[in-house]
């Protein structure tokens, strides 16, 4: 009782820190990669210290459901977190819910902020909820067919026994459809986060924006709640992608040497895969609206060819 | 004593009652309303007690009626499937009475109450007795009374043509299923040689292959056109919103489930093993009307028929659960079989249970605003708070989101699902996991629609005057609502210790008792068919989500205390002052949608603008935007147009003559001898 207890504190306090922290690297690595200074890594943390600890401003148009969404957005978004295994295959809440309550629990999280975007009245807010369901739905069938490629290989929708059956084939992520399946994710990644080729994460008032427009309202430690719930979702996708693919270096259990190696890779490997979404942000530009579904027609072709392949290989 | 008879009965009386109180209090609208949903709620709680003893008992108990003519002998079967179906429909009948003591109450002199609670009563009445009837001439007595009675309910506000020609389409499509179910139960009568349920259990796999192949797509289809599975749906998004909305929970919630309840009979008894194709046949049906089902429901502006296209996605993911079950069955693999059949039936609860409320939901808002036209709504939250909170649970419920009951009737048909992959080395398996995707595209549209329904409805300004002096609904009618929005709660959380409920069934149907493989420590979780395989536990989810609330209270005591709070005016884009003209609308939600599928809908849409000075100034738009409704245009009315050209042609036998008609007779009379003969 009291190792899992360390186990879910352990891990808690790891999504809260190391999630601003990816999303710092990631822009600054954006920033160098386009010959700008941009801020320092550490500039998220200020950010959200900045923010809750200033006022806010409440739409008078808005509802009790505008209030209570940005506390629904970052504990769903935290309970899922838990649910992913980061340092070690043994996740802290693996009997609470596997890979679809993550799935899911993302979707209680989305199902509020849309709900919060249109509680003020505002047209932004609207058109950025709209959007997104939009395009959540559009991810949604890919993320699961990648999902299922790697749960039938693994017999289980238990991200512990997934990560578990990964570590026990190291070589395995080369197989065709972990790569198709890879590929999809990667995809799904960038359509959830919100990030170019989709979604402009930079920007604030401009017709193409999505996940910005929905939380225009928002200020303050509200702002501070739904921005932290952002990066940790990220942080929680990555770590995901992450560990069911390259699970080298993952311990089985929660060891003190073994959980440190494992942090330790952990470290290693998200930097890769942000300079991935670094490289994908910074060589593409941004798809129009109605162009998004092709890319997610590709990427549910890819999940669609996966699964083929597990058949055939 | 059999308490359970008793109850049985008791419950059957007391609906008798409620609509002979109908008929009483024909001039007394009061009396009238009081005494027929009061019977009602009688009947519903008797019948409800029933389910219950009979479930915790087991097995099936039968009990023969006998009405003084030979050969015709009433058989009651209460096994633990109709027990199932009879608790479903006790727990929505007994909501929906209390309900409606406070929303019949304003029809008072205004409309015949007393017609009302008769056909509402004889509704249930003939509910109860199709999931209890025990041979097949009473089962299709009591399908005909369910039909006819729901038939005058649609048609209760006749006065509305739309009203009329909706309950004309329903009458006829009920009745050429009907016309289906008796051709099938007549092929089964002739292989059985008797009518009763008994003798059909596993007949229909006994029979040569067409046979079966003919007698199961002719059930299917029968039953489908009451379960609204696309493409013999039409019906039901036209009959569920004119009903009042009371007797559309009722419909959408449990006249539907006939439709899954017959289907259920059929191929878990009547077959025991049913051809692959047509668990095939089931899975893939169950994937268009999931996916068409909630493609329509996303163009709708008028909240019921919103709802009532959910009741077609929903029934399309019911039967994906039914088709895998079926599939799994046919190969032998009962435990997965049982896990694909609880899925399937698990949701057929919990989808009555969240869809009755949400059609009381919007009940009271057409009640509070008058409008079913959600584009005339907005701001609803603010003059109706309770129901919107509920609405909102029903919402969450029907979206699949954890922790309600929809998450966990949806995580077992994904499980069941992913199963299906590993039981055969044919490429057929490939269709489990794709059908497992587009159930993720058919929830995360769900949740896209839900987000429309209760956004645009109760959310940002008022966008009318009904709206904004809407009022809220009567303490009757919210408690209607919050027992089922309970429920919804309850059968999320408390999953894995009603998950033994399904085990009479499973055994009856499968012979295995499945809720030890489908739960784990001690019921707090649900597993899929071994804890291996993975486990959720909504108690465990909403404990823990309430556990970490502790993490934002303390971010505020570190932060947040010295902050002020303000209000002020959300962003209006320069103009001066927000209105309810800012807001987005359903039309407007949905466009993306509607564009991305737009080879599925072909949408239409016109713009006038009138303008004095410039086209950049215009004084009037008007905009109008529809899609084509593809099922009625290019299937029913060529068929219709056809079966009229077919009619007219007909016709000239029908000159008037009485010689004629003699010689017609006359004519048919030799030739029925001369087949006579020969045969």
């Amino acid at each position: 009782m009291m190792a899992a207890l360390f186990k879910v504190m352990a891990q808690l306090v790891l999504l809260l820190l190391l999630a601003p922290l990816v999303s710092g690297f990631i822009k600054t690595a954006k920033a160098r990669l386009q010959m700008r200074r941009g801020p320092g890594v550490l500039q998220p943390y200020r950010d959200l210290h900045k923010l809750l600890r200033k006022g806010m401003v409440i739409p008078n148009t808005a509802s009790w459901l505008f209030s209570a969404t940005p506390y629904v957005v970052f504990l769903a978004t935290l309970l899922a977190g838990l649910m992913v295994p980061m340092v070690a295959a043994d996740t802290p809440v693996g009997l609470v819910g596997g890979v679809l309550a993550v799935v899911y629990l993302l979707g209680l999280g989305r199902f509020f902020l849309a709900l919060g975007g249109l509680d003020a009245g505002s047209s932004f807010g609207g058109l950025g909820s709209s959007r997104e369901m939009t395009i959540a739905a559009l991810a949604e069938p890919t993320l699961m067919l990648a999902v299922f490629t790697v749960a039938i290989g693994a017999g289980s929708t238990n991200l512990s026994q997934m990560v578990a059956a990964a570590i026990g084939e190291q070589w395995r992520f080369l197989a065709p459809s972990q790569v198709l399946a890879f590929a999809a994710l990667f995809l799904v990644l960038i359509a959830e986060t919100g990030r170019i080729p989709v979604d402009n994460p930079a920007t604030h008032l401009e017709l193409t924006m999505i996940h910005e427009a929905m939380i225009l309202e928002y200020s303050g430690p509200y702002l501070a709640l739904i921005e932290w719930a952002a990066s940790i979702k990220q942080l929680l996708l990555m770590a995901l992608l992450i560990n069911v693919f390259w699970p080298f270096g993952l311990p089985a259990g929660w060891s003190a040497g073994g959980v440190a190696a494992g942090a330790g890779w952990l470290a290693v490997k998200l930097a890769v895969l942000s300079a991935g979404v670094v490289l994908v942000e910074t060589t593409n530009a941004k798809l129009r609206l109605f162009r998004v579904p092709e890319l997610m027609a590709v990427a549910f072709t890819l999940g669609a060819l996966a699964l083929a392949s597990t058949f055939l290989f | 004593m059999d308490w359970v008879r008793a109850a049985f009965f008791g419950g059957l009386i007391a609906y008798l009652a409620g609509a002979a109180a109908g008929v009483a209090g024909y001039r007394t609208p009061r009396l009238a309303r009081l005494g027929t949903f009061g019977c009602a709620l009688a009947g519903a709680l008797l019948e409800m007690t029933a389910a219950v003893m009979a479930l915790a008992q087991g097995g099936a108990a039968a009990w023969t009626v006998p009405f003084g003519v030979p050969l015709l002998a009433w058989t009651v079967r209460l096994n633990p499937l109709s027990a199932y179906f009879n608790l479903a429909l006790g727990i929505l009948a007994a909501a929906v009475s209390i309900y409606s003591f406070g929303y019949v109450r304003p029809m008072e002199g205004r409309r015949n109450v007393g017609a009302l609670g008769f056909f509402y009563n004889l509704l249930l009445l003939g509910l109860m007795a199709v999931f209890t009837a025990g041979d097949a001439f009473f089962f299709l007595v009591a399908w005909e009374v369910m039909a006819v009675s729901a038939y005058c309910l649609v048609v209760f506000e006749h006065e509305k043509e739309e009203t009329r020609r909706a309950g004309m389409m329903f009458l006829i499509m009920s009745h050429a299923g009907t016309g289906l179910l008796l051709i099938a139960f007549l092929l089964m009568a002739q292989a059985s040689g008797s009518l009763d349920f008994a003798s059909f259990h596993g007949l229909a796999s006994t029979l040569p292959a067409q046979e079966q192949g003919l007698i199961g797509v002719l059930f299917f289809a029968g039953f489908g056109v009451k379960a609204g599975i696309i493409p013999i749906h039409v019906w039901l998004p036209a009959a569920h919103p004119v009903a009042p909305s009371n007797i559309s929970a009722i419909m959408s919630g449990i006249m539907i489930k006939a439709g899954i309840y017959g289907m259920a009979l059929v191929f878990f008894d009547f077959f025991s093993a049913a051809p692959v194709w047509m668990g095939m046949l089931v899975l893939a049906t169950g994937v268009v009307s999931a996916l068409l089902g909630v493609l329509y429901a996303l163009m709708e502006h008028d909240l019921k028929r919103l709802l009532a296209y959910h009741s077609i996605e929903n029934i399309g993911i019911i039967l994906m659960g039914f088709g895998a079950a079926l599939v799994f069955q046919t190969m032998g693999h009962n435990t997965l079989a049982g896990l694909a059949l609880v899925a399937g039936l698990y949701h057929t609860l919990n989808h009555a249970i969240f869809k009755c409320l949400l059609f009381l939901g919007a009940g009271s808002v057409v009640h509070g605003t008058g409008t079913r036209n959600m584009e005339e709504m907005g701001g609803l939250i603010r003059p109706m708070p309770v129901t919107a909170l509920f609405f909102l649970i029903g919402a969450v419920a029907i979206s699949g989101l954890p922790p309600l009951n929809g998450f966990v009737s949806e995580w077992l048909t994904y499980q069941a699902l992913l199963a299906g992959f590993g039981i055969t080395p044919l490429l057929t398996r490939v269709v489990f996991p794709i059908t497992g995707a587009l159930l993720a595209l058919t929830a995360a549209l769900a949740a896209a629609c839900f987000v429309k329904a209760f956004g645009i409805s109760f959310l940002a300004l008022p966008k009318s005057e009904h709206a904004a002096h809407a009022h809220e609904a009567t303490p009757s009618m919210l408690a209607g609502m919050g027992i089922l929005a309970a429920g919804c709660v309850a059968l999320g959380l408390g999953a894995g210790w009603f998950l033994p409920v399904f085990d009479p069934i499973t055994t009856q149907a499968l012979g295995v008792r499945i809720s030890p493989a489908l739960t784990a420590a001690h019921g707090f979780a649900l597993a899929a068919s071994s804890a291996h395989a993975g486990t959720v536990s909504p108690l465990g989810i909403a404990g823990l989500l309430a556990a970490l609330a502790v993490l934002p209270a303390l971010l505020w005591l570190a932060w947040g205390r010295n902050g002020a709070r303000a209000t002020g005016a959300a962003w209006d884009c320069g103009q001066p002052g927000l209105t309810a003209a800012n807001a987005y609308t359903a039309t407007g939600f949905s466009k993306p949608i509607r564009m991305i599928f737009s080879a599925l809908y072909r949408p239409r849409r016109e713009i006038q603008a009138e303008y004095e000075v410039s086209p950049y100034y215009p004084t009037a738009i008007r905009f109008e935007s529809e899609i084509e409704p593809t099922f009625e245009k290019h299937v029913y009315d060529p068929f219709r147009d056809g079966l009229l050209r077919i009619a007219s042609r007909l016709r000239t036998v029908q000159a008037g003559s009485i010689h004629a008609y003699l010689a017609y007779i006359f004519v048919t009379l030799i030739i029925l001898l001369l087949l006579g003969v020969r045969g």
